[in-house]
């Protein structure tokens, strides 16, 4: 390619020109413009003449910052355009370097240099230049061998220069924490520099560093406390309330002290960002001092009714600060927090929905959700899903805490799942599976929910409600027995349009199909023990497994949950048995006693139920198996595939072996053993098997096996076993080989039997399992204590007026959100399963990142005069102890370590300038002597120590005394406590 | 500290754009696109916060605010505090103003440099520095004078090094 000609010099075009032309194209020709320039760019950086360099420069900086080009190739070309003595060329290129430069741009290092020159230049917008440029692309090579000139510069009489140098030094210490040793001493000293620009810039390197690390800036207290009281500029105190905020926490001393002053600020203060700051630090770290409390709490209020929104969403912020440990200052703004639900600000909502969360508990928890509800159904999609969220993951907080009343909140969830924009699916199938398992008394309820759901052909459509609804197939199936109508469930389970579905959920449903099924046929091949209240199983087992298993005790405590609601509910809830028979078709009423083996019934609803099972609704109900199922076998979903075929196998074996049955029965024969007889009954005992909830360190306990490699590489196992089937899903009890399928019903049957033995063996394996760790499921306790008093879930008075929210919310304001007990409950909280391991928060104790401990470690032993050892960090009394007294140690120990010497050396120096008013020439003279690490003629001006007459030095002679009283003093001086 | 300062206008175009701590270039750009999306759907009179977390990771604020045609942003962390951030915003464009009088889009999209220069005397390396706009004028002027100052040398010696080079 050829060189930059002088025509390219001569008519280059300029930023202005390149932004001219930017503007003149459209955006569809821009970019051809841009690589066009950029050629050009590309040919002028070459050229000689620096004036043509740093314009093309210029143009790539524009073209890099604004319209994203890369520009690391170049870094090389930037560094020249740096080392121009030209003022405007060096301000291209530093800018070049801060934009594009970063810790792995290869040619930093070679501007180590010339960043140095600049550094010491007399001119001070250069040395500004280099010191925008460092604090941008600073790295450890960099920060290592520039930490002299900073240094330096730290002292220099110019406060436009000093102010950049303190702002540098954070970058520096963050990159080369050996720089606090350094450079830290100075830094305190411009604590007290009467430049409001210089406070407010060390200020801010100590807000960033103490954020990081606090305890180790402890000992700067009176500093930060002097500051605190004297300085009237608000960028410097809201830094000083940010650095007291954490040092608060850390000493209840220092705690008290502070409180006061910062309440003067809150009341004197015009500044609104004081006043916050204020409140906010308060708030956080000060909540105990009551009074202080009360005021942050009334500033926060006036935020709240203020018409700026930004007053308003940073009060609602600050309140959610304080909502844990005082909930009393949200419940006295919550009038306030409640209109904010219905802000234009989409911010102020959120933030009020959190409030409002916080405010939940176990007494006010039905009326606060149901006004959410309320403003959900009103508010966009968005602000509707949060709302949505924060209700179900706040009723779930610890295990369903704050939720007495189940009933009420499973049919809370169904509510929700029908919220058109509901998005909640998955949390909400989680909930509703995880309250089966785990709470006992709902599950009635629960299934009442899940056939609303399940029995709206509509909700089939919405792909978002697809998993709630697997969740209600799952519950329908698992707790089949306290269903009022197995067989419109099992129409729902098969209705047309789950097809749908996706293939997963599918076969969820179709395994719920397969429960229902068994737990029909059960229910009419042995009506007298689904009736019978004794979970006695046939004699025909082996006693020992029979003992082992204990079936869930569903038949007659379900009897006894059903006669009531069943009579109420059988016009709105279309539940009686003609009602069915009409969903069957034609399953005549009147044939209802026929078949009913009259055994001592011992309730009439009992009667009513068992009147569902007859023969001909049997009968109907395996044909709509068949015919629904039938077509599934030649799914190319083998989940599906799997299960149709189970179904199909059973439905075959029972219609063959059905009439005998009945011969047998009708004849009232004892002691006939039918195949299918025994089949239904096993895997009905096999359903029977509670699932419960599972800790999530359970496998963690199972002790592994010698000799088992869990790390071992399985790639060639593949090779060996092609065929391997897929895992199958937890709500099986026991494993099923997956070919039973198509095979006939004699191999079916044989196999079945196999299995069933299997089945028993991991039926009593797990019966052995829970014995030894009971806690893992559901305590066996009689279901006669569920109360029948159970209220209808909805109230009435609940359900009708959604729309009226104006209403809602001056009762809720009113009084619901008053924290009260409730005199009288309607019934006590269910029983909830509970693991500890899962439930319990597991507080990760976050590690300082090396390099802020590495800071600190430095900070630390700068501040304490010694080296710094985990023995002295233990002891900051002691410690602190020996850094007030690191006056005298250098005079007296000149032969301490060498690390030591060097800090003293240097904080006397720099004392000494700053008395002296050395210029900065010969400061920088000093300096360069300390580069080459030849801390020793430091020493030699010491004798100038005695030259400050610093009243903070005096007030630490005084505070030594104290320590030396009190042995277990922290680090703070004493004087300030 | 302050970990961004963008300028951008109505239409989501950059027009000035500064990352105290290091993004690559295609990184800007998302986050600028990501911010720009959530700023034009906000309807005006309400407050200026915009949740950051999701953009800029924790404890990451936003404050944002409109002039004419033009959003400033300022991204920051919680060693600022957000009120203050608002007022230097304000200071940034009063600044502004005083160094073009009536600053307008065009200033901002032709004067690419000076404003860089004027937000390094607000801003160094996160740390806000210089809050009177005043001292900031001043010293921009000072900076401007030096810059024409070499320019001025530079025009003649710029031909003839031009010729030499050759």
């Amino acid at each position: 390619m050829a060189g930059p000609s002088l025509m390219d010099s001569l008519f280059q075009r300029s930023l202005d020109d390149l932004i001219k032309g930017l503007r003149l194209h459209q955006p569809t020709s821009e970019s051809t413009f841009i690589s066009k320039s950029l050629d050009e760019i590309r040919r002028e950086i070459k050229s000689t003449d620096p004036q043509t360099k740093s314009t093309a420069l210029q143009k790539l900086n524009y073209l890099h910052s604004l319209h994203g080009l890369d520009m690391s190739w170049a870094a090389f070309h930037a560094i020249e355009v740096i080392s121009s003595q030209n003022f405007q060329q060096k301000k291209v290129g530093y800018l070049a370097a801060s934009l594009s430069f970063h810790s792995s741009t290869d040619v930093i290092l070679l501007l180590t240099n010339q960043l140095r020159k600049d550094l010491s230049s007399n001119n001070v917008f250069e040395v500004s230049l280099a010191l925008e440029c460092l604090s941008m692309i600073c790295t450890v090579d960099l920060a290592r061998d520039l930490t002299p000139e900073i240094f330096t510069l730290l002292g220099s009489t110019k406060s436009f220069i000093k102010k950049k140098a303190i702002a540098t030094v954070l970058r520096i210490f963050e990159k080369y924490p050996d720089a606090v040793r350094v450079c830290f001493k100075r830094l305190i000293e411009n604590l007290e520099s009467n430049d409001v620009g210089i406070v407010s810039a060390v200020m801010g390197v100590f807000c960033e560093l103490a954020l990081k690390e606090p305890k180790s800036y402890l000992p700067l207290a009176p500093e930060f406390y002097r500051i605190l009281v004297d300085s009237r500029n608000n960028w410097v105190l809201i830094k000083v309330l940010k650095v007291f905020s954490k040092l608060a926490i850390l000493e209840p001393r220092l705690a008290k002290r502070v409180v006061e002053p910062i309440c003067e600020h809150m009341r004197r203060s015009g500044a609104k960002s004081l006043v916050f700051e204020c409140v906010r630090t308060i708030l956080s770290s000060l909540s105990e001092y009551e009074s202080a409390l009360k005021l942050a709490v009334e500033k926060v209020r006036e935020f709240l009714v203020d018409d700026d929104p930004n007053l308003k969403y940073l009060g609602l912020q600050a309140l959610l600060v304080v909502s844990l440990k005082h909930l009393w200052a949200v419940l006295e703004n919550k009038d306030l927090v409640i209109k904010s639900l219905s802000d234009d600000d989409p911010n102020i909502k959120l933030e009020a929905l959190q409030l409002v969360m916080a405010m939940v508990s176990e007494d006010n928890v039905h009326e606060i959700c149901k006004v959410l509800i309320s403003y959900a159904l009103k508010s966009e999609p968005a602000f509707c899903n949060e709302i949505l969220g924060s209700i179900l993951s706040t009723c779930c907080r610890n295990v369903y805490e704050i939720i007495i009343d189940f009933d009420w909140y499973v049919s809370l969830l169904g509510e929700i799942s029908r919220i058109p924009h509901c998005q909640n699916g998955e949390e909400i199938e989680k909930q509703l599976i995880d309250i089966g398992m785990r709470v006992k008394d709902v599950r009635s309820e629960l299934v009442r929910v899940g056939r609303e759901l399940m029995i709206d052909p509509a909700l089939l459509g919405n792909p978002v409600i697809h998993r709630i609804l697997s969740a209600a197939a799952w519950v329908s199936g698992e707790y089949v027995e306290l269903s009022k109508n197995p067989f419109e469930l099992m129409e729902a389970l098969l209705q047309p349009r789950t097809i749908l579905l996706p293939p997963s959920i599918r076969a969820i449903y179709v395994q719920s199909a397969f429960k229902v099924l068994i737990f029909c046929l059960y229910s009419y091949l042995f009506p007298d023990e689904a009736v019978a209240s004794s979970p006695s199983l046939p004699v025909d087992l082996d006693p020992g497994v029979t003992s082992s298993i204990s079936p869930k005790e569903f038949s007659e405590s379900s009897d006894v949950v059903v006669t009531e609601p069943l009579a109420d509910r059988e016009m709105d809830e279309g539940f009686n048995p003609r009602d069915i028979s009409q969903s069957l078709e034609d399953v005549s009423v009147g044939n209802g006693g026929d078949t009913v083996i009259a055994h001592e019934q011992t309730s009439c609803s009992a009667t009513l139920k068992k009147d569902y099972f007859t023969q001909e609704s049997i009968v109907k109900l395996l044909d709509l198996v068949e015919r629904t199922l039938c077509p599934l076998m030649g799914t190319h979903e083998v989940e599906i595939q799997e299960r149709v075929g189970n179904i199909r196998g059973l439905t075959e074996l029972i219609k063959q072996e059905l009439p005998e049955f009945l011969v047998h029965k009708e004849r009232n024969v004892e002691g006939v053993k039918v195949k299918a007889l025994e089949i239904v009954k096993l895997m009905h005992d096999a359903f029977l098997e509670e699932l419960g909830p599972v800790s999530t360190s359970a496998q963690e306990r199972v002790p592994i096996p010698e000799g088992l490699m869990l790390m071992e590489n399985l790639g060639d196992l593949e090779g060996i076993c092609g065929d391997i089937q897929l895992p199958i899903p937890s709500q099986f009890c026991f494993g099923r080989p997956h070919s039973g399928g198509r095979e006939s019903t004699s191999l079916f049957n044989q196999q079945t039997d196999e299995e069933s033995e299997t089945s028993y063996e991991c039926t009593s394996l797990l019966a052995e399992h829970r014995k030894r760790h009971g806690l893992y499921y559901l305590p066996s306790e009689k279901l006669e204590t569920i109360s029948n008093a159970c209220p209808p879930a909805k109230d009435p008075q609940h359900s009708d007026d959604v729309n009226d929210d104006g209403q809602d919310l001056v009762k809720l304001t009113e009084q619901s959100l008053v924290p009260k007990k409730k005199p009288n409950r309607a019934k006590p909280r269910p029983v909830v399963v509970k693991l500890d391991e899962v439930d319990g928060i597991t507080i990760a104790v976050s590690k300082p990142e090396s390099k802020d401990y590495l800071i600190s470690g430095a900070v630390r032993e700068v501040l304490l005069g010694n080296e710094v050892s985990s023995a002295q960090h233990k002891l900051p009394d002691k410690s602190s102890n020996k850094r007030r007294e690191k006056d005298k140690l250098d005079i007296d120990q000149p032969s301490e370590t060498k690390e030591n010497l060097a800090n003293v050396g240097k904080s006397e120096t720099s004392t000494s300038k700053k008395s002296k008013h050395h210029i900065p020439g010969k400061e920088r003279k000093h300096k360069s002597s300390r580069t080459n690490a030849d801390e020793r003629e430091d020493v030699q001006k010491d004798k100038t120590k005695s030259g400050h007459h610093n009243p903070r030095h005096k007030a630490r002679q005084r505070a030594d005394d104290n320590v030396d009283v009190i042995a277990q003093t922290p680090v703070i001086p004493d004087f300030l406590l | 500290m302050i970990r961004a300062v963008i300028v951008m206008n109505d239409q989501g175009k950059p027009r000035l754009v500064k990352f105290y701590d290091y993004q690559p270039v295609e990184k800007q750009q998302e986050l600028i696109r990501t911010i720009y999306g959530v700023l034009c759907s906000r309807a005006e009179n309400l407050s200026n916060f915009i949740q950051a977390d999701s953009i800029f990771g924790p404890d990451a604020r936003l404050v944002y605010k409109t002039y004419a045609t033009l959003y400033f942003v300022f991204i920051f962390d919680s060693s600022e505090n957000e009120l203050a951030m608002l007022d230097l915003v304000q200071v940034f464009v009063e600044i502004l103003d005083k160094c073009f009088s009536n600053v307008c889009e065009l200033d901002i999209v032709f004067n690419f440099n000076k404003v860089h220069t004027i937000l390094d005397e607000i801003i160094l390396g996160g740390q806000v520095l210089e809050t009177s706009s005043s001292e900031v004028v001043k010293a921009v002027e000072e900076i401007s004078k030096l810059d024409r100052a070499s320019n001025g040398s530079m025009l003649v010696p710029k031909s003839i090094s031009g010729w030499t080079s050759r």
